[in-house]
């Protein structure tokens, strides 16, 4: 192999490890200190590129020169931070107690509101920032040409890295930052001021993330998909690193950004594959990360499902329901009909993220990993192989299974936070290798004339079909939420320790756990490819995984039907309001950190409550 | 042959050595008590036998197996039941489930995906909760219990293995005294009947002098003495290590300042 090739990709993958390291150093920071992770944290980064790219070019047009450059570039970074204060005091303040999976979910309302805020005010196009002036040649490296500016970006990684490092050692503030880091209530009893503490350090991460997104000006146009795809590698080279670790990040992002420039060359189409294995493989040896400290965070006060009173009103009501579910043709049209048919979709897709939840505590982040591998798993199957319904559905269900089989096996070694951001991102890989391998998959376009076999293709019909498998596969998971197995999966969430010491494997039955949880969501996905006739990489996204968190959050997560009605509740509002608004995610945000902040117990919660008390 | 046998057990944790070549055995249906002032090691002597701390060295069998590698689970299959010192219990289930569901793993059902786990083995739950003295509270949410409650239905659970073994750590910490002689008393009544071995952790001398068989004092990771509760309390290297702290070995029932 050339060696002037290998000098300039080596050189790029600095590159891009510095931008990445000082991104996520800002998210391991804040994390440290106040034990959330910040989802908005790619926001923060999108808000600094956008910035960068509006205010960058004034400054030059009023006078240019690098100096006016690097100031806007610096100013882009202070007004994202102070974005970041805004956030800490409106939002974070009220949930450092919360429970994690509250956390992330009122951290994702920010990321939705966020990118609807960005289109309103900068526009939906994308912006193409100025280079940097002075370095708009590119300089020769054995005699290949590279772009002077990545120089300066492989420069900035080590700066930022000194300047965090002697603030953390020599200012009064870096110290109580660390102490926050190790012990967090220790630093509390000494009597230090900790709102001012959390909301300089949010300050900091904040101001990191803008830095890290001004940065990107001159390289990519600032776009609107940026906050998640930047979020998801942050979430891997702070996992890699090790939660809370400066060093650790700055170590992981140049492994990855390494990883990265040279994957390329084994696996053409997606290089987060090799991302993603080389985040398997460390998990397996350093559970931790490489500078990690084996501690549990978060999964320390789980909120589930608890033991009822089996009630007898539950056959009769269950019968009932399905009864009116299977006339409910009798009296609807046809746009009715799709939307009972996605909410029954959706409703088992939620059910079945609940049983990782609610019963065993696993907050899992990625759930629409199964749901997309089910759509897709049918899709290929009919494109590739001209399979009809009846074979697609169950390949596109062993697919889902198999795929949560995998990922299942990596994920059960950990819990808590990490587990949360390995599920977002092994669902991030399979989102890019839908996106990126267009020969298979169709990349963006997806895949598209998925209908129903001829028997089932009638709107009515298939509405029956989905009825009998949702209805059926809810059912089940019933009664294994209620079986030993569901009961042993609540075990190992109230107590571990307790757990091990009667003789139940943690790890295989969580394992079995993802597996099945896998399945549902497959076949939910599968059923839904078929009533769309297409599928897409959206499918596989964040914003899917999040609907079904969503939904549990709305129904309750403490209720075994909360799912199923947050489901119905969410897909009916969305259907009644989306049409009248450009604000749908900034509503559903706001909607998402009101839940979080003043109604925890979701719709179903809410009721049992009632009922408990009046009782 | 003892029930339980520890060999030569050793555990430092970078320069501080917790425990020493500790040797000790326990016969079937004998208390035993591990004391020592704080930060002896006991935790971490207590940690090793019950799986939840690898041992640097030295071996611990069970009826003459090798035990040492095995993780818990493995260790509760092989007949070690065990409570902690700060009660671990599922607090989402009834008092009732949470013994249920010991024996549902016990009788290795724990991965069965049909059938109701609130009716298998109630009876054998029953008859448990009531041995601990808890059948009335059978159907309260466990989360409701008294935490001196909490720790009978730990007993509880840790009796639905059929131990041969009974690792109690500290187990009255956080109980109002006239609930520990309960406790202990309760246990050593089931220890007897059951010909089950117990050993335990206590800090309070009027339940180590009251219900062991016999004393191992644990200083500085190391047993500087055995024997019965007599010959420790007269054990001058004892005393010492408790430098002073007389009342602490005073006779039980006496005069308590």
């Amino acid at each position: 192999m050339d060696p002037s090739f290998l000098a300039v990709q080596a050189l790029s993958g600095f590159a891009s490890a510095s931008s990445l390291f000082i991104t996520a150093c800002g998210l391991t920071l804040v994390f440290g200190v106040t034990r959330i992770v910040n989802f908005a944290h790619g926001s923060l980064y999108m808000i600094g590129a956008y910035t960068g790219a509006t205010l960058v070019p004034r400054l030059l047009e009023w006078s240019y020169g690098p100096v006016p450059f690097w100031a806007g570039i610096l100013a882009s970074a202070v007004i994202v931070g102070l974005i970041g204060i805004l956030i800490e005091v409106l939002l974070l303040r009220r949930i450092y107690g919360a429970p994690e999976l509250f956390q992330l979910l009122a951290t994702f309302g920010v990321v939705l509101v966020v990118q609807d805020l960005v289109v309103h005010v900068f526009g939906p196009q994308d912006i193409l920032g100025p280079r940097a002036p002075g370095l708009r040649a590119p300089v020769e490296i054995l005699g290949r040409r590279f772009p002077s500016y990545e120089l300066v970006l492989i420069a900035a990684g080590p700066v930022v890295l000194g300047l965090v490092w002697l603030l953390l050692r020599k200012t009064r503030f870096g110290v109580l930052v660390r102490a926050a880091t190790q012990d967090r209530e220790m630093v509390s009893a000494l009597g230090v001021n900790q709102a001012l503490l959390f909301t300089g350090t949010l300050f900091l991460g904040a101001f990191l993330a803008g830095l890290g997104g001004a940065l990107q000006v001159p390289r990519v146009a600032a776009n609107t998909g940026m906050d998640l795809s930047v979020i998801a590698e942050c979430f891997v080279v702070t996992v890699v690193g090790g939660m809370g670790s400066v060093p650790g990040a700055f170590l992981a992002a140049l492994v990855i950004g390494q990883l990265q420039a040279f994957g390329i060359l084994i696996f053409p189409k997606s290089t987060l594959v090799v991302v993603f294995l080389l985040m398997a493989a460390v998990l397996v040896v350093r559970p931790y990360g490489f500078f990690g400290r084996p501690e549990i965070i978060g999964g320390g006060h789980a909120v589930g499902i608890v033991s009822r009173a089996p009630s007898r009103a539950t056959l009769p009501l269950t019968v009932a329901l399905m009864i009116l579910l299977a006339a409910l043709p009798l009296v609807a049209d046809a746009y009715l009909l799709k939307v009972a048919i996605e909410i029954l979709v959706f409703g088992l897709f939620a059910f079945s993220l609940q049983l990782l939840i609610g019963v065993g505590g696993l907050v899992s982040f990625g759930h629409a990993a199964f749901f997309g591998l089910g759509a897709y798993g049918a899709a290929l199957a009919v494109k590739w192989f001209g399979a009809p319904m009846e074979a697609a559905l169950p390949l596109g269900l062993v697919l889902a299974a198999l795929g949560a089989a995998l990922i299942g096996a990596f994920v059960v070694r950990l819990s808590g936070i990490y587990l949360a951001m390995l599920t977002l991102a092994a669902a991030q890989i399979l989102y890019a290798v839908a996106f990126q391998w267009v020969d298979v998959t169709g990349g963006d376009n997806g895949i598209v004339g998925v209908w129903p076999s001829p028997w089932a293709n009638e709107r009515t019909v298939y509405y029956l079909v989905t009825l009998v498998l949702t209805a059926g596969a809810a059912l089940a998971l019933m009664r294994i939420i209620d079986a030993p197995f569901g009961y042993s999966l609540r075990a190992m969430r109230d107590s571990e320790a307790r757990a091990e010491a009667i003789g139940l494997h943690i790890r295989r039955h969580r394992w079995l756990a993802f597996t099945l949880a896998g399945a549902a969501a497959g076949l939910t996905g599968g059923l839904y490819a078929f009533s769309r006739g297409s599928v897409d990489p959206t499918l596989l996204g964040i914003p899917t995984s999040v609907d079904a968190l969503t939904m549990l959050l709305l129904g309750g997560i403490q209720t075994i039907t909360g799912p199923l009605v947050g489901a119905g509740v969410l897909h009916a509002l969305r259907d009644q309001i989306m049409p009248l608004t450009d604000y749908w995610r900034l509503l559903l945000g706001l909607a998402i950190i009101a839940m979080v902040l003043i109604f925890p117990r979701g719709l179903v919660g809410t009721v049992q409550h009632w009922r408990e008390v009046r009782a | 042959m003892s029930l339980l046998d520890v060999q030569g057990l050793g555990k430092s944790f970078g320069g501080v050595v917790a425990a020493r070549n500790v040797r000790f055995g326990l016969d079937r249906g004998e208390m035993l008590a591990l004391i020592g002032p704080n930060g002896a090691g006991k935790s971490t002597v207590f940690n090793m036998i019950g799986g939840q701390l690898p041992p640097d060295g030295g071996t611990v069998s069970l009826d003459g197996a090798d035990i040492t590698r095995l993780p818990p689970r493995e260790r509760f299959r092989r007949g070690i039941g065990r409570t902690f010192q700060v009660a671990q219990a599922f607090l989402s289930m009834s008092v009732a489930e949470n013994v249920q569901m010991a024996l549902i793993s016990h009788h290795g059902e724990s991965r069965a995906l049909w059938g109701p786990a609130r009716t298998r083995h109630r009876d054998e739950a029953l008859s448990l909760l009531e041995r601990v003295g808890l059948a009335e509270a059978a159907d309260r949410p466990c989360a409701a219990l008294a935490y001196g409650d909490v720790k009978r239905v730990e007993l509880a659970v840790a009796l639905a293995g059929a131990p041969k073994l009974l690792l109690m750590d500290e187990p009255t910490a956080g109980m109002a005294p006239r609930e520990r002689a309960a406790l202990m008393d309760l246990t050593a009544e089931i220890a007897a009947r059951d010909r089950i071995g117990v050993l335990f952790t206590e800090h309070d001398m009027d339940v180590v002098f009251g219900h062991a068989d016999r004393v191992l004092v644990l200083v500085r990771g190391e047993i500087v003495a055995e024997g019965t509760a007599d010959a420790i309390r007269e054990n001058p290297r004892v005393r010492e290590a408790y430098l002073g702290d007389a009342h602490a070995l005073a006779a039980p029932g006496g005069a308590r300042p």
